[in-house]
């Protein structure tokens, strides 16, 4: 039952087959079966998560209210605020965090009836490509235990691959939902900048961040995002937009779309295998009647510098709340308020998040504000203005989500440009606020391969139908690992 | 591209240590100098874009709307004395 999707689950759910309780039980007994080798949970909430599906359950029974996520087990990533919960973002310095309130995501969770069954594990403030970075402990990837899911959403990915989730929320910065996907071989989608309300999500670059589906196929996106979207008057940047129904987009049939294939992600620094399956899957896509154009986006070269700098920036502002004041770590020596400060943010924050607040804080010091946070937000205008161009010609975009299959754990810690280098695909998107997927395009010594398919501003129903009709001609996303 | 670490760690508000100084010292440079090469792009007339989508100021009615959640707020606190958070005296 746990290895199942969230819309066969709904009919079995609706048809009174089986009772969310019962599904909760099997998705906790699957969690202790495997938990111990993948580590994709920082808490689980199994009393309450089991009292949740009660209520769903009585809900199913009544013929009432029912959505399409009702009764179903729903992983949450550990830096959206659970009221009552822990909300640790994997760091030390919010490890006995209890969030006062809830995300507007996690509220659209429990108002729809779902399950939350736990939180997930993460870089630790979502910063990083391997969730090695965790300030609690790492997650591995279920289909090869010796390597990372990736990250920052590693935790959410590795426990829908592994099936100790239906769903679950991530949230992507620079590639932090579509990575760990493409590596744990789960469908992965970024939404435009302003679909999801972020409010309640512990704010890491926040022009950037944005939260997003974690799921089993393409489906499982469309009534997740259904949710999730939407105007929030407590996110100031959250768009008012209407939100369709994004499940009508699901349509099987890429006749006549004109997709764009980018021609830098399909050169140097990516690996063979990728190109290859990435390769056969634009042949797919023509041979389903889609038209492919190659197009150059020549300022890609410049996006993961860019980010490096934009991202850090924001990050610098955003943690000086870790302060010891009013929530979190304090440290015990700290005879004046400036040794507090110090020392509670030495004890507290580790390697990588400090990294990023001195790059960021460099960057906005006097002196190099111009050369470094400025030219990077020029640059960043140039990124959008060469999506535009591209979008003149085609309806989507097409590249591998990662330039590599998932790595082996430890690999690129010590060498941390190596690791930044790896979200070269995904980074671009971000810069330019669109959404992109990720989806499973194929495998390489049982390692899983990742398509990004990337829209334009609002565009996420042409993805989805690009998305769904590859994905109900090919089976990739059947492929399970073995545990 | 060589970094006044203490500097910089002083502005951030971190406690580094010797060890933690000399690892990111390296670090922060190797980074700095890949972020160069934004510097061959001609940048001038380029406006900057801090924000993708357009983005408007959004103000809400002024109105006063209770607080509901004070005590898990307060519970979080690592020095609570009644309704203030303590922290270290700040003038002798």
């Amino acid at each position: 039952m746990h290895n199942k999707s969230a819309h066969e689950l709904q009919e079995l759910l609706a048809a009174g087959k089986v009772s969310s309780v019962e599904l909760t039980k099997a998705v906790i007994h699957r969690i202790e079966q495997v938990e111990n080798k993948v580590q994709a949970y920082v808490t689980v909430t199994k009393e309450e998560a089991l009292k949740q599906a009660q209520v769903a359950d009585e809900r199913l029974k009544r013929k009432e209210n029912i959505t399409p996520l009702t009764g179903i087990p729903i992983a949450v990533k550990d830096n959206m605020c659970t009221a009552g919960l822990l909300t640790t973002c994997s760091s030390k310095i919010l490890a006995n965090y209890i969030a006062p309130y809830d995300a507007t995501v996690v509220t659209k969770l429990k108002e729809a009836g779902a399950v939350i069954i736990g939180k997930t594990n993460m870089d630790e403030f979502a910063m990083g490509s391997s969730t090695e970075n965790s300030g609690l402990h790492p997650t591995f990837n279920p289909w090869k235990l010796e390597t990372v899911p990736g990250g920052s959403s590693g935790g959410s990915a590795a426990a829908v691959a592994a099936d100790e989730a239906i769903m679950a929320t991530g949230s992507d910065t620079g590639g932090s939902i579509r990575q760990p996907a493409s590596f744990c071989g789960v469908v992965g989608f970024k939404p435009t900048y302003g679909r999801v309300s972020r409010y309640g999500l512990v704010a890491f670059a926040s022009s950037l961040d944005q939260i997003g589906p974690i799921t089993k196929d393409v489906t499982d996106s469309a009534l997740f995002l259904n949710l999730l979207a939407g105007y929030d008057a407590k996110d100031s940047t959250s768009v008012s937009l209407p939100v369709p129904d994004y499940t009508k987009a699901l349509v099987n049939n890429v006749k006549g779309m004109k997709l764009g294939f980018i021609k830098e992600l399909l050169g140097q620094g990516i690996d063979s295998a990728i190109k290859e399956a990435v390769q056969k899957a634009l042949k797919k896509f023509t041979e389903l009647g889609a038209e492919l154009i190659e197009v150059s986006l020549p300022s890609f070269e410049y996006a993961v510098a860019t980010y490096y700098l934009i991202a850090p920036a924001e990050a610098s502002s955003n943690l000086a709340r870790y302060d010891g004041v009013k929530f979190g770590h304090r440290s015990k020596e700290a005879k004046d308020l400036l040794t507090m400060y110090y020392n509670t943010r030495r004890e507290g924050f580790g390697n990588e998040v400090k990294r990023r607040i001195m790059i960021g804080t460099y960057a906005l010091s006097a002196g190099y504000y111009d050369a470094y946070y400025l030219k990077a937000l020029k640059v960043r205008t140039l990124i959008k203005q060469d999506f535009a161009k591209a979008f003149a010609k085609c309806d989507l975009l097409l590249s591998p989500t990662a330039p590599s299959v998932a790595f082996k754990t430890g690999e690129k810690l010590s060498d941390p440009l190596s690791m930044y280098l790896s979200d070269i695909a995904t980074i671009p998107v971000n810069l330019a606020g669109l959404p992109a997927i990720s989806l499973p395009c194929g495998l390489q010594n049982r390692l899983p391969i990742g398509l990004q398919i990337i829209g334009q501003e609002f565009g996420e129903e042409a993805i989805l139908r690009a998305a769904f009709t590859y994905e109900q001609n090919t089976d990739w996303h059947k492929q399970k690992p073995t545990l | 591209m060589k970094i006044d670490v203490d500097h910089v760690a002083k502005l951030a508000r971190l406690g580094l240590t010797e060890e933690e100084k000399k690892l990111f010292g390296g670090q922060l440079s190797s980074i700095l100098d890949y972020a160069a090469i934004l510097q061959k792009l001609d940048t001038t007339n380029v406006l900057p874009t801090s924000h993708a989508i357009p983005m408007e100021n959004v103000l809400r009615e002024d109105k006063v709307i209770p607080c509901q959640n004070v005590k898990p707020i307060l519970a979080n606190g690592p020095e609570v004395t009644d309704h203030m958070f303590k922290v270290p005296k700040i003038i002798e």
